[in-house]
């Protein structure tokens, strides 16, 4: 019953949108080590507190989205665009 | 027990009777009662039977901490099971039976399993069915017997013919609750502005102030709630909902409720999902039973139902009553029992108290015995007298009475609260749980906080309306939160001194302070295990008047005070929600969407059979005179690899990736090389998840510099759209490329056969499909009737082949060209049938073996994998157990005896061991008109290296069937390709 406010759409209900992982995980280079890959497929931690997280708004602008969560609250304290540079615009519509 | 209506008062329309039936037999009611109060006006003391014993049950309280009277109301389709007469709204012709009974409700023959109760005493199934030395199959064997002998009602297996309907509302304040402090606070709240929902449960409003004589003030209960109601209803921004439970809170205030509609409306039952800003908790507080003998016969009950029946439904619980009690509340209950006309004595466990009780005791008739507790009741199927006796069991003696009343405490009602993980405090001078602080803008009040008396409850209701307001930015006056409690006497909330016989702590799941006792001897002293070893607290009920005591007879067994026992989290829903409510509208296909090919008209229009497939609706066949699919898809195979055949394939995914980078793109996802394919060529690619395993194939076409024309399978295009714009937007933002789904502006049809090219040149004029102008896997550009084209040659079946791609709105004009050629030539239309079948011949991989679990080389595809650049997949498809020799691998399979048939699902196995999960398994199988036999796919450990030319059995343990099949490479028909480039 989460409601994620996407930059483009508005608040919207939670079942727009798809959860797409944790955020945090940085994916390796495609010829990273075999070691690097096992950590970013299968290794997560299980933080307590704010988390960072991928969704889609799959049912509205199609955008990925880095979704900032509280694990423990489910307080939802950030919404941007996963695209860093649509981000910045955001910030700073005049660039 | 021989209850009957009082002479005068009550919330009831005396002059509008109602006729019900109780286990058939015709009964009278009055408006404004509940099937309970009717029950117990028409002197019926017995109105169940119990769920292990089947011992004879009553009715014990007045509201939604029922235990005992449960009952189905309705038949046949229309029966809901599990019913609590003491909620239950009575209508004319309501039809309610006793249930888990038989033959009858007064004579049960499961009440035999009183006599063998030492049996089913706490833990009996894990001590009886599990452990060393007992046998997993004792427990298959007498489950249904048990489930027989045990149980509550039935659910009907028939549909539900009922209509059901849910909404979303938001709000600034959600009041739960319309007692003195709900009211109360959405009086407030709505003055200062606030929009306001305010949910009861009961059909009227009030409530515990209905159950009173005394009111508010110098306001009756009755011009108290009047006034309220008619304020509120005035107000635009309140919104009333009556018959309406609060099952559930969730996350960020979202409150799920069921709203039980009057009953001669078209819907039953209305969800609501409402967002509130805030919400108030004030759901009023439940009395718990006292723990003694026989505190589960009929004509035992809650003090204040006692009070509640005689007050708001004047009916009287009997002719003569006793109370017993621990507290001060049970004092008005009693003074209201003889003041309505009533015998009633009064025992309470303390020796001494206030010196008003005592004169309210007196002025109102009511015979008061101090240090007194019952020690038993009397009486089978209807009490008749009581043995009471001091605290410590002594002192015995026997008082007759038909009704017998008992207060154990309150325990205020926060399940809501406890669903937010909110923890509640024990207070010991209150001898219950106060709510704790929420982290959440929820908050109780009332009762629920512990209140006692209904003038404070108004008050913390004031309080909490206002400071609801306040926080929303209105402005309200400021008010005081009341102190809880304010009893004047201390209370003595347990004494398990005297208990001989079946002393009942859980009365709905049959679980006995003995049971207790056990289960904590037994080490099972902890709530959350105590529940799971003796279900005390499980089904309907949830321990609503349970809970508590179970607490305290732990703490008594382990000689720990009570708050470092713990307490049981509740998780919704509250009370019972019925699957049709949760379902709504959302029955059968409701607002599911169809998706129909652009080409549909056209093959309807020619007889094709449909088939649902997801959300597509394809053509499955085109059945000409009687055929069955079986004939109709044989000859379908036919016409494609003797003339030539036509087929709708619009549903593939289809993804524009345009952009410099497009090329660059598709070489990180797919196994194999896509930037090195010139324009004008397209080439079969396959995809692999992140940890190596495929995730999907098709074609990409390179139709310019810049763009791809990208196909996946019907099932996998959302999931690879998704997938790329996911890789392009969190992986790759570097990547000059977008990606855009085409599915629904192109209709496509696939052209198979020896006679396929003589087809389309006759519908495509300015495109030269000679095999040295277009040759295998070429991509052209063409016009069909004016309109822009794209045909590639790509094939499926085997076949010279082409696939013709049109603007959707050109798809059914494309199809009847091509048919009206096709049949020129002898050929035709092909369904989805025949195009797995032709698939299945060919050896190519569908969607039963791209199952998710198999890797590139498992589907013997390992050497389109680029060895010079890496791909999604490339480094875990790797891993060590990923490339071991003897995984299941991809593999045809013929009948070792040409006539016979075999089925996909089928288990591998060798022959004369079929037993557990076998080698391998069959995915596809069809039978192949240009062999004369059947052909299978499957996957097999070990693959062809091991297996090829060998026998194995496709065993079917389901049907009961075993076929001997040869294992063979996967391509049946023209492996080397003749056709194809023909």
């Amino acid at each position: 019953m989460l409601r994620i406010h996407c930059p483009f759409c508005g608040e919207r209900d939670h079942s727009e949108f798809i959860y797409g992982g944790d955020a945090t995980v940085a994916y390796p280079d495609l010829s990273a080590p075999m070691e690097a890959w096992i950590d970013a497929v299968y290794v997560r931690s299980n933080p307590k507190g704010p988390h960072r997280e991928r969704w889609q708004h799959s049912d509205g602008c199609r955008l990925w989205l880095i979704v900032e969560r509280d694990t423990l609250t489910h307080a939802i304290t950030r919404v941007e665009p996963a695209r860093t540079a649509i981000a910045a615009l955001l910030r700073e519509p005049g660039r | 027990m021989t209850g009957y209506r009082l002479k005068s008062g009550g919330a009831i329309d005396r002059g509008n009777p109602l006729t019900f039936s109780f286990d058939g037999r015709s009964m009278q009611g009055l408006t404004g009662d509940t099937l309970a109060s009717a029950l117990l006006a028409s002197g019926e003391p017995l109105v169940a039977r119990s769920f292990k014993y089947h011992r004879p049950r009553g009715i014990m309280s007045a509201g939604l901490e029922e235990a005992s009277a449960l009952v189905t109301i309705g038949r046949g389709a229309k029966a809901t099971p599990n019913t609590l007469a003491t909620t239950e709204e009575l209508v004319n012709g309501l039809d309610a039976h006793s249930q888990h009974r038989w033959p009858t409700l007064r004579f049960d023959l499961g009440a035999i399993n009183q006599a063998f109760a030492r049996l089913f005493s706490a833990g009996f199934y894990y001590k009886t069915f599990i452990g060393p030395g007992k046998s997993p199959k004792s427990w298959l064997f007498y489950e249904h017997f048990i489930r027989r002998a045990a149980g509550l009602g039935t659910a009907s297996r028939a549909p539900d013919p009922d209509r059901y309907e849910s909404c979303e509302a938001s709000c600034d304040l959600l009041v739960v609750g319309s007692g003195p402090a709900g009211l109360e606070a959405a009086r407030i709240a709505a003055d200062a502005g606030l929009d306001v929902i305010l949910a009861e449960r009961d059909f009227r409003l009030g409530g515990a102030l209905l159950q009173e004589a005394g009111g508010i003030g110098s306001d009756s209960p009755q011009s108290w709630i009047e006034q309220r109601e008619r304020q509120l209803g005035q107000a635009a921004n309140v919104r009333i909902l009556r018959r309406t439970t609060a099952f559930g809170l969730y996350d960020n205030c979202v409150t799920g409720f069921v709203e039980r509609l009057a009953p001669d409306a078209k819907v039953r039952e209305r969800l609501w999902i409402v967002r509130a800003k805030r919400v108030l908790v004030a759901a009023g507080a439940m009395e718990r039973p006292l723990v003694f003998a026989g505190n589960d016969r009929p004509g035992v009950m809650l003090a204040s139902a006692m009070r509640a029946y005689a007050n708001r439904w004047a009916v009287a619980a009997g002719q003569r009553i006793v109370i017993a009690t621990g507290n001060d509340s049970a004092y008005a209950a009693a003074c209201d029992l003889a003041r309505a006309g009533i015998p009633t004595l009064l025992l309470d466990a303390r020796a001494e108290i206030s010196r008003r009780l005592a004169q309210d005791c007196k002025a109102a008739g009511v015979e008061l015995r101090l240090a007194r507790v019952p020690l038993r009741a009397v009486g089978r199927t209807e009490i008749h007298a009581v043995e009471i006796g001091a605290t410590d069991g002594s002192h015995a003696e026997t008082i007759l009475c038909d009704a017998l009343g008992m207060s154990g405490g309150w325990s205020p009602t926060q399940h809501l609260l406890s669903q937010r993980g909110v923890k509640p405090v024990w207070n010991d001078a209150l001898a219950a749980f106060l709510p704790g602080e929420a982290r959440e803008p929820i908050r109780c009040a009332g009762a629920s906080a512990g209140i006692w008396r209904a003038e404070d409850c108004a008050r913390s209701g004031r309080a909490a309306g206002a400071e609801a307001a306040r926080a929303l930015g209105r402005s309200a006056p400021v008010e005081d939160f009341p102190a809880p409690g304010r009893w004047e006497t201390p209370i003595r909330a347990w004494s398990f001194g005297g208990i001989k016989g079946k002393a009942f702590v859980d009365l709905q799941n049959d679980v006995t302070f003995e049971d207790v006792r056990q289960a904590c001897a037994e080490g099972y002293d902890a709530p959350e295990l105590l529940k799971r070893y003796t279900t005390l607290g499980m089904a309907t009920d949830q321990g609503r008047t349970s809970a508590v005591n179970a607490l305290a007879v732990i703490a008594d067994a382990r000689g720990r005070p009570l708050a470092e026992i713990g307490t049981t989290t509740f998780r919704p829903p509250f009370a019972p929600v019925s699957i049709g409510a949760l379902a709504g509208a959302e029955r059968d296909r409701h607002l599911l969407p169809t998706r129909r090919s652009p080409m549909h008209g056209a093959l309807v229009e020619q007889g094709a059979r449909m088939l649902e497939t997801g959300l597509w609706l394809r053509p499955w066949f085109y059945p000409q005179g009687g055929e069955t699919v079986d004939d109709a898809y044989l000859r379908e195979m036919r016409l494609v690899r003797e003339a030539v055949g036509i087929c709708d394939v619009s549903t593939l995914g289809k993804i524009a990736v345009q952009g410099p980078d497009a090329g660059e793109l598709l070489d990180r996802v797919y196994v194999n090389a896509f930037k090195s394919l010139p324009v004008g060529k397209a080439r079969y690619g396959v995809m692999l998840r992140d940890d190596g395993i495929v995730m999907d194939d098709g074609t990409s076409w390179r139709v310019a510099e810049h763009e791809y024309f990208m196909t996946t399978t019907t099932a996998g295009a959302g999931k690879v759209m998704t997938w790329l714009e996911e890789l392009l937007e969190t992986r790759w933002p570097e990547l000059r490329a977008t990606v855009s789904s085409v599915t629904d502006q192109w209709a496509g049809a696939s052209v198979a056969g020896p006679q396929a090219r003589a087809l389309l040149q006759s519908v495509l004029s300015d495109v030269d499909l000679s095999n040295e102008a277009f040759p295998f896997m070429g991509v052209r550009e063409g016009r069909f009737q004016g309109m822009p084209c794209r045909i590639a040659r790509i094939s499926f079946s085997g076949e010279l082949a082409y696939e013709v791609y049109v603007p959707a709105d050109h798809g059914e004009i494309l199809w009847r060209a091509l048919l009206e050629g096709a049949r020129v030539r002898g050929g035709g239309a092909y369904g989805l049938e025949a195009l797995g079948a032709l698939r299945v011949e060919k050896g190519h991989v569908g969607g039963p073996e791209l199952d998710g679990r198999a890797t590139l080389d498992d589907l013997g595809l390992g050497r389109m994998a680029s060895a010079k650049r890496p791909f999604i997949g490339s480094v875990l498809r790797l891993r060590s157990d990923l490339q071991r020799r003897d995984r299941p691998q991809f593999v045809g399979l013929v009948p070792v005896a040409r006539g016979e048939t075999f089925k996909g699902g089928s288990i591998l196995c060798e022959a004369g061991d079929e037993s557990g999960h076998g080698l391998g398994w069959v995915t596809s199988v069809t039978e192949s008109p240009s062999l004369g036999h059947w052909v299978g796919l499957g996957f097999v450990r070990g693959g062809l290296d091991a297996w090829r030319d060998r026998e194995l059995v496709a065993s079917d343990p389901i049907r009961g069937r075993s076929t001997r099949v040869r294992v063979v490479a996967p391509h049946f028909l023209d492996p080397e390709g003749a056709r194809l480039h023909a």
